[in-house]
C-alpha cells in the first residue's frame, strides 16, 4: 500500500480546508446558527415538545445532518473534480496509486472535515439550547458512516461532473430538497398517513431518524432499518465507484 | 545498451474509433536523450501518456525498467517523471506545498534537502512559499519539472518541454536536461523545436499519422540522409540552365543569380568537380560560393511529407 501517497493526498485536501476556512468551516456554522436562532430560539420557544423534547433540542440532530450531507457531497466532489478542471489529474493517475488509495485519500479527507465540521455544530448548538446524547458512541458511529456514505456519493459526482455547474445541481436539486423533507425540523409522525408513507422513500429520512435516536432514544422509524438503509446506500456508491475504476468512466479515455 | 522502456505492437483506438496509434514497436536505451517528433496530431502525446497510465491502450504491452506498465503498475510508474505539455498546476498552491506533494504520490518519504536542491536547481528556491498562481509561464514550467524530479525518477517524460518559453529558460532546461543524462536518467522528449532535438539527443524517433516512420541515431541519420547544397553566387545572371549543364541536379535561385547544386555526402564521388569543368567550359562566371548540410528539420520535413495515410501502407517498425 502507497501510504505516502495516501497521507498526500489527504493533507493536501485538508490543507485546502484551512485555506478556504471561511468557505469550509466559519459559514456552515454561521447558517447553522442562525438555524438555531430561527427555528431553535424565536419560533421553537413558542412550539410544544415533539416526542418530549423541546422544539431547539429536536432540531439539532437534523440541522447536523443537514451541514453533515451538504459538506461531505462539496468536500468530496469537489476535491476531485478541481484536478480534472485544472488538469493536474495527470499527475494522480501517473502515480504508483491504486484506485482504492486514492479513494481513501480524497473521501477519508472529505468525511474527516465533515465529521470536525459536525463537531463544531454540536459544539455550537450547546450556546443556544440543552441537549444531552443517549448513544454516544452510536451518535459517533452513525456521524461517520454517514459522513463517509455522502462523501462517497460526492466522489462520483465530482468524476461525472464535467462543469461547477453539474458539480451544483445534484447537491442543490436534489439532497438539500430531500435533507429538508427528511424530518430535520419535525417528526414524520407528524405527517398525514400518505405523506408518511410516501417520505419514506426518501434515504434521508432513515439518517435523520437513527441520528436524533441516538440522542434521543426516539426515532421515526426503527435504528435497525436505518442503518441497514445508511449500509445499503454505501455500498450502491461502492459498486458505482468500483465501475468508475475498472472503466476508467472520465478519468482515462 | 539495455532497453529502459520496451513497447511493443501498441495500438490505441479512441471511443470514436479515430486510431491515434498503429502498431508501435519501441524501445528507449538506459541512459540517452530520446527526441520523438512528428507534426500535431501525429500521436506524441497520446504514447507519452499510455506509457505513463494516463491513458488505456488498446492493445499491446509496454514495460519500463523490466515492469509490465499495467501489471506491474507501481514498480513501472515509480520509475517515470512527467512534464505534460500543457501547463497544469493548482495555482492556490504554493510551489514547495505542490512539490511535495508530488513526492508524496509517488511513494516516497519526505526528504526536504532533495526538495531544496531541485528548486535551487531550477531557481525556484526564491520562490519557494509563492503561490503559483503569481509566478509567470516560463517559472510554472519549471514548477512542473520539479514535480516530476520530485520522486527522483530514472525515466523522465518531457512533452514539449520547452514550448513557449524564452530563449534563455531554453538554454537553462537544454542545461539541466544534460545534467540529468549524466546523472543516468534517460530522458524522452517531445518537441516542435527541431533544433532542440538536434541539439540535445542521442537518437531520434519520427512518428507521424499514429506510427513511427524512423529511429535512428542522430548523427548516422544526418549523415544518412544528410545531403548538401552548394551555392554558387553568378557573376552575370541566368534566364535558364544550359542544354548540357540539365542532366545534373542543379537549380536557379535569387533571379538567375544563383546556381544551387545538391549532392549526396554519402555518394562516392559528389559530382562537384566535373561540374566546375563543365561551368568553366560554358564560360560561367562565379564570385562567391558556399555549401550547406541538411538540417535535421529538412530531413524531417520529407519523411512527413513522404509519408502517405495511415493504413495504405505496411507499418513501418523500427525496433533498435
Amino acid at each position: 500500500m502507497n501510504i505516502h501517497a495516501i497521507r498526500a493526498i489527504y493533507l493536501f485536501e485538508l490543507g485546502r480546508t484551512w485555506r478556504t476556512l471561511m468557505q469550509s468551516i466559519a459559514s456552515p456554522v454561521i447558517s447553522t446558527s442562525l438555524y438555531f436562532v430561527v427555528f431553535g430560539s424565536a419560533i421553537g420557544s413558542r412550539m410544544v415538545e415533539i416526542d418530549g423534547v423541546s422544539y431547539g433540542a429536536f432540531i439539532i440532530p437534523g440541522l447536523i445532518m443537514l451541514a453533515l450531507l451538504t459538506e461531505s457531497i462539496s468536500n468530496a466532489s469537489f476535491g476531485i473534480y478541481f484536478p480534472k478542471y485544472n488538469g493536474t489529474i495527470y499527475e494522480i493517475l501517473s502515480a504508483p496509486i491504486s484506485m482504492p488509495e486514492i479513494l481513501l485519500g480524497y473521501v477519508g479527507a472529505a468525511a474527516s472535515k465533515s465529521v470536525i465540521l459536525g463537531g463544531i455544530i454540536l459544539i455550537t448548538a450547546r450556546l443556544f439550547v440543552d441537549y444531552h446524547i443517549a448513544h454516544p458512541v452510536w451518535m459517533v458511529t452513525f456521524l461517520v458512516l454517514t459522513a463517509v456514505t455522502f462523501s462517497l456519493f460526492g466522489f462520483i459526482i465530482g468524476i461525472w461532473a464535467d462543469g461547477f455547474e453539474k458539480l451544483q445541481i445534484i447537491p442543490m436539486l436534489i439532497v438539500t430538497p430531500l435533507t429538508f423533507l427528511g424530518g430535520s425540523f419535525y417528526s414524520i409522525t407528524m405527517l398525514p398517513p400518505l405523506w408518511q408513507t410516501i417520505t419514506l422513500a426518501n434515504p434521508v429520512v432513515y439518517l435523520i431518524s437513527a441520528f436524533r435516536w441516538s440522542f434521543y432514544d426516539v426515532a421515526d422509524v426503527n435504528v435497525g432499518v436505518s442503518v441497514a438503509m445508511i449500509l445499503l446506500f454505501m455500498v450502491i456508491c461502492l459498486a458505482l465507484i468500483a465501475w468508475i475504476f475498472r472503466t476508467g468512466y472520465r478519468l482515462k479515455s | 545498451m539495455s532497453a529502459i522502456i520496451s513497447v511493443s505492437n501498441l495500438n490505441k483506438i479512441y471511443a470514436g474509433g479515430f486510431r491515434a496509434l498503429n502498431n508501435i514497436s519501441l524501445d528507449i536505451r538506459r541512459g540517452e536523450i530520446f527526441a520523438l517528433l512528428g507534426p500535431n496530431g501525429a500521436g506524441k502525446t497520446t504514447l507519452i501518456s499510455i506509457i505513463c497510465g494516463i491513458v488505456n491502450p488498446s492493445s499491446g504491452t509496454i514495460s519500463a525498467d523490466g515492469h509490465d506498465i499495467v501489471r506491474d503498475y507501481r514498480a513501472a510508474r515509480s520509475k517515470i517523471g512527467l512534464v505534460p505539455q500543457e501547463l497544469c498546476t493548482d495555482g492556490f498552491e504554493s510551489v514547495m506545498a505542490t512539490v511535495k506533494f508530488s513526492r508524496g504520490l509517488f511513494g516516497k518519504p519526505p526528504n526536504p534537502a532533495y526538495i531544496e536542491q531541485i528548486l535551487r536547481q531550477l531557481s525556484l528556491w526564491d520562490k519557494k512559499d509563492s503561490r503559483i498562481m503569481s509566478l509567470s509561464g516560463g517559472m510554472k514550467r519549471r514548477v512542473m519539472i520539479a514535480k516530476a524530479l520530485s520522486h527522483e525518477p530514472e525515466i523522465l517524460f518531457l512533452d514539449e518541454p520547452t514550448a513557449g518559453v524564452d530563449v534563455e529558460l531554453r538554454r537553462d532546461m537544454w542545461d539541466m536536461v544534460r545534467g540529468l543524462r549524466q546523472r543516468g536518467v534517460t530522458i524522452i522528449l517531445t518537441t516542435h523545436y527541431i533544433e532542440e532535438a538536434e541539439e540535445m539527443a542521442d537518437r531520434i524517433g519520427v512518428i507521424n499519422k499514429g506510427e513511427i516512420v524512423l529511429v535512428e541515431d542522430k548523427r548516422v541519420l544526418m549523415d544518412k540522409l544528410g545531403q548538401k547544397q552548394l551555392r554558387l553566387q553568378l557573376q552575370k545572371p541566368l534566364a535558364v540552365l544550359p542544354q548540357e549543364l540539365q542532366a545534373y541536379p542543379l537549380s536557379l535561385g535569387n533571379e538567375g543569380m544563383e546556381l544551387i547544386y545538391h549532392f549526396d555526402t554519402q555518394s562516392e564521388h559528389t559530382g562537384i568537380a566535373d561540374l566546375f569543368r563543365r561551368l568553366d567550359e560554358h564560360g560561367i562566371d562565379y564570385k562567391d560560393l558556399q555549401s550547406r548540410q541538411r538540417s535535421l528539420e529538412d530531413i524531417f520535413v520529407s519523411l512527413v511529407s513522404a509519408q502517405p495515410p495511415a493504413g495504405a501502407q505496411q507499418a513501418t517498425e523500427v525496433r533498435s
